[in-house]
């Protein structure tokens, strides 16, 4: 660029220019639907880290106003609290319209996620002593905002702590005495501190706490398991409960009441393949209905509907996930069948390999190689107005077949009329700073979970290349707009 | 290993994978891995594995030779005659637990632990019999020409031809140490009905793996990491890079409908079976040299070797092959160039009746230069010092 052999003005250039920039930014979102810092089926915890930490500080560097803006693309919590980090510790952009949307955008951000999330990301700010002004004000204007302070000061004491020691915040008299005046036993006007200091001494008083506090304070008055289980449950959040479900089926006496219909969707196809086959087979009617309901509800949140669609879903031995993700590949394809069933006027779903005829989808299983070819021959043959692949994009059997196909049938078959395919791939390749993808012609984007498929419908034709980084702009502007307009979080 | 007197046609002649398919491959780093399928099963034939915990294990071959060697496990093959299906999977189990101690005796040294087993192949009950896989065809290697010269020529050491080659001793890599073997068997996605698999490193064909069942096979998946590889094979898996190898795409031209796509599909399924059947031509398809070892009913347990060329991939391996010559159990052994070449040469010279000079002839070199090959592949102690002594002079006098 400096030699001055080439004119930073000239068309091409700038068509290059532009086309690099929107395939980053592109590759950027992309990644932060389904990146996580886990192991995955196939590549390692470290690998992941380090690709995903690169990919974030190349776009913070690169394309910071961008950057800032993903934060409403409805990517993952893991990705949001990675960007909110960076934001603070590179510190506020010179530019003051900038600054105020960055800062409303983290603002916005932050209350939007789950507070553990958020407490974990204070604890890594102040680990990072990364403590400038506008971090500060952040997680000040945060605690500000919690409507149960004491709780949180109890939930996540340590966390709690930590933050409210890093920006020198003025804590009301008894929240600071509780936090860090550990010797002092006076007790407390607000009844949950005094509760919690109550239960430092009596097994009887843990009980009004949250679950997950009292579960250590039980070990400590060495509160049998069954009897702590039975005399918790109302204090149990729901997802609590879900996730109990299986340590309750082993303790004697106990039974966890959980309403199904509680949970969301793709949490609740994880909960069913959790089960054995068997439990599955008994309480199959009683798993449909959850299932359909939960699709209807997630409906209601993100309106989607379809015409003639087709599903071509991955249930290779991959899906399985990794110790961290148990079955979240295929948990996400499962609900993705159900979603999809609920918004399209006519559905088929296509299982590679085939599930046993007249088997309920729910009782499908990780196992066998991944043939996506066949499948999608099947699909095209029933003349669907879209065909959407839920695959981790691992296409062994053979590898890179599903592409020609899909290319050769549009070239030589359905010409005009081919239906549109879309790729959601749920699994971070490290490897290649994306979800893997299948080929030039089948578009792939991340998917986190099934619930998002209304926006991925939409980003998915970023990803084929055919819009310009002008629609990309506007297309995240107005995210932006709505993230910041509405009073959804 | 000549062929005995068994009926010619109950022998393999070649490896051929008659009733078996090839997969397209699944690659993870320098590793391929092929599947073979099958298309029909039949219960006849299972195999199960009986982990051994010993760190070395002594199996007593004839009243003279005992064969010594790390031995992870063996095989428990259950067949039956009339070819209704074999006992179910469960009640195996536990009869092996019961008569665990009853294989062989486990003695505990000290610094390490030994097993001693009375036999390689042991008949274990009508219908049941334990093996020790791979030992069976490193047994028959090792055993090759095992007795020395058979003339007194004068060339030849005192010891060689009093002991013969004894000990006769080889060296093999486990698979752990493949690089990327061990993460491409845990990421493989196995088939429904797959009941084997061929083993790539770095392209090069390593093992082939094939059992009767696939149930066997999910069972026995893991198995390939303790199996032995060549040292050749440690190479090429350190520098072994991910090779992308597809067969022909599909030829738009030859589309017009969606059956005519099925059908291309159809075609490049198939090429890539043809394509893994020509990259292990050095196995499958290649004479072989064979040995019956044991008749189990219906089924024959054989130990093969292809011809010893030392320019090409030489294999050694056993098989269970039906009457009606399908191929059941199957395991192969990829020698690596030192050891094709120490076998080379001792079959060329047990073949001129280990007289040096008609070797030399042969071989178009001259005495000394066959000898130093002797020497340089581990055959040093045949030769009487003096021998020695004078290659290394004219050697030293007259380099290549």
């Amino acid at each position: 660029m400096t030699d001055g052999t080439f004119s930073t003005s000239s068309p091409e250039r700038m068509r290059l220019r532009e086309r690099c920039e929107r395939e980053d930014l592109v590759m950027f979102i992309n990644s932060c639907f389904a990146a996580t810092r886990q192991n995955e089926y196939y590549t390692d915890l470290y690998l992941a880290t380090v690709s995903i930490e690169f990919l974030h500080q190349y776009v913070l560097i690169n394309y910071r106003l961008l950057y800032a803006r993903t934060l409403s693309a409805g990517i993952n919590h893991f990705n949001q609290q990675q960007i909110i980090f960076n934001l603070l510790q590179s510190g506020a952009p010179a530019d003051l319209a900038q600054r105020t949307e960055e800062g409303a955008l983290i603002a916005a951000a932050l209350r939007g996620l789950p507070p553990n999330r958020v407490y974990a990301l204070f604890t890594r700010l102040q680990q990072n002593r990364i403590n400038n002004r506008r971090t500060r004000a952040v997680i000040k204007s945060y605690l500000a905002w919690r409507r149960e302070p004491e709780f949180d000061a109890i939930k996540y004491r340590n966390k709690y702590r930590s933050a409210a020691a890093h920006i020198h915040c003025q804590l009301d008299e008894e929240l600071g005495r509780f936090l860090f005046d550990h010797a002092n036993q006076k007790p407390f006007t607000r009844p949950l501190l005094n509760q919690y200091r109550q239960a430092q001494y009596s097994a009887a008083a843990i009980y009004e706490l949250p679950f997950t506090v009292a579960e250590s304070l039980a070990q400590k008055h060495q509160v049998p398991r069954e009897v702590f289980l039975q005399k918790i449950e109302p204090k149990m959040t729901a997802a609590e409960k879900m996730r109990y479900q299986s340590a309750a089926a082993r303790t004697k006496g106990v039974e966890i009441e959980f309403d199904l219909s509680r949970a969301g969707l793709t949490k609740l196809a994880l909960y069913v393949l959790s089960l054995k086959q068997s439990e599955r087979q008994d309480r199959a009617a009683e798993l449909q209905t959850a299932l359909e309901s939960a699709a209807e509800k997630a409906l209601r949140r993100a309106p989607l509907t379809l015409g003639r669609v087709a599903a071509v879903l991955d249930r290779s031995r991959s899906t399985k996930g990794s110790r961290e993700r148990r079955n979240r590949p295929l948990g996400v394809a499962l609900a993705a069948s159900y979603l999809l069933r609920k918004a399209s006027r006519d559905y088929r779903a296509f299982w590679t390999p085939a599930n046993t005829e007249g088997e309920d989808e729910f009782l499908t299983r990780p196992a066998g190689q991944t043939a996506l070819a066949e499948p999608l021959l099947d699909a095209l043959d029933w003349q669907p107005d879209l065909i959407v692949i839920v695959s981790d994009g691992y296409e062994n059997d053979p590898p890179q077949l599903v592409d020609q196909v899909a290319r050769v049938y549009r070239e030589a078959i359905g010409k005009g009329n081919t239906p549109e395919i879309v790729h959601m791939n749920p699994v971070f390749d490290a490897d290649h700073y994306s979800p893997r993808r299948l080929g030039a012609t089948i578009p792939t984007v991340g998917l986190r979970d099934a619930e998002d498929i209304p926006t991925m419908l939409g980003f998915a034709r970023f990803t084929a290349g055919t819009t310009t980084l002008a629609d990309l702009e506007t297309y995240l502007a107005h995210r932006v707009n709505r993230m910041l307009n509405t009073d959804e979080t | 290993m000549k062929p005995e007197s068994a009926k010619p046609d109950d022998l393999l002649e070649t490896i051929s994978l008659k009733g078996l398919t090839l997969a397209p491959s699944q690659v993870l780093g320098g590793v391929r891995l092929a599947p073979v399928l099958r298309k029909q099963v039949r219960e006849d034939l299972r195999l199960t594995r009986r982990p051994y915990h010993e760190d070395i294990a002594a199996v007593q071959l004839d009243s003279k030779t005992a064969y010594y060697s790390y031995i992870p496990h063996a095989f428990v093959a259950d067949w039956t005659n009339d070819g209704s299906p074999t006992v179910a999977y469960g009640t195996q189990i536990q009869r092996l637990r019961k008569q665990k101690n009853s294989d062989g005796q486990v003695h505990d040294l000290g610094f390490a632990t030994a097993r001693v087993m009375k036999k390689m192949r042991k008949r274990e009950d009508r219908n049941r019999l334990r093996f020790l896989p791979m030992d069976v065809s490193l047994e028959g290697f090792l055993s090759l020409h095992f007795g020395g010269p058979d003339v007194i020529w004068e060339e030849y050491s005192r010891a060689a031809i009093r002991d013969g080659l004894s000990p006769r001793c080889e060296m093999s890599v486990p698979g752990r140490w493949i690089k990327g073997l061990e993460d491409a068997l845990r990421v493989f996605e196995i088939h429904e009905n797959q009941v084997g698999s061929l083993v790539f490193v770095g392209d090069a064909l390593a093992s082939a793996f094939i059992v009767p069942h696939p149930d066997d096979y999910r069972d026995l998946h893991e198995t390939l990491l303790t199996d032995d590889f060549g040292e050749l094979l440690y190479f090429y898996g350190l520098y072994a890079q991910e090779n992308r190898l597809h067969p022909e795409d599909i030829d738009a031209d030859r589309v017009q409908s969606l059956q005519d796509l099925r059908n291309e599909v159809d075609r490049v399924r198939s090429d890539w079976s043809a394509l893994h059947t020509l990259m292990s031509d050095n196995l499958l398809g290649c004479p072989v040299h064979n040995e019956m070892v044991y008749h189990m009913g219906p089924f024959q347990l054989q130990r093969f070797m292809t011809e010893l060329n030392p320019k090409a991939e030489n294999h050694i391996g056993e098989a269970i092959v039906r009457k009606n010559g399908t191929l059941e159990y199957l395991k192969s052994y990829r020698l690596s160039a030192a050891q094709c070449r120490r076998a080379y040469l001792l079959m060329q010279l047990a073949n001129h009746n280990w007289s040096v000079e008609a070797c030399a002839e042969s071989l178009d070199c001259t005495q000394h230069e066959l000898i130093y090959r002797l020497e340089k592949a581990g055959f040093g102690h045949l030769f009487h010092p003096h021998v020695r002594d004078k290659v290394h002079s004219m050697l030293r006098n007259d380099p290549w």
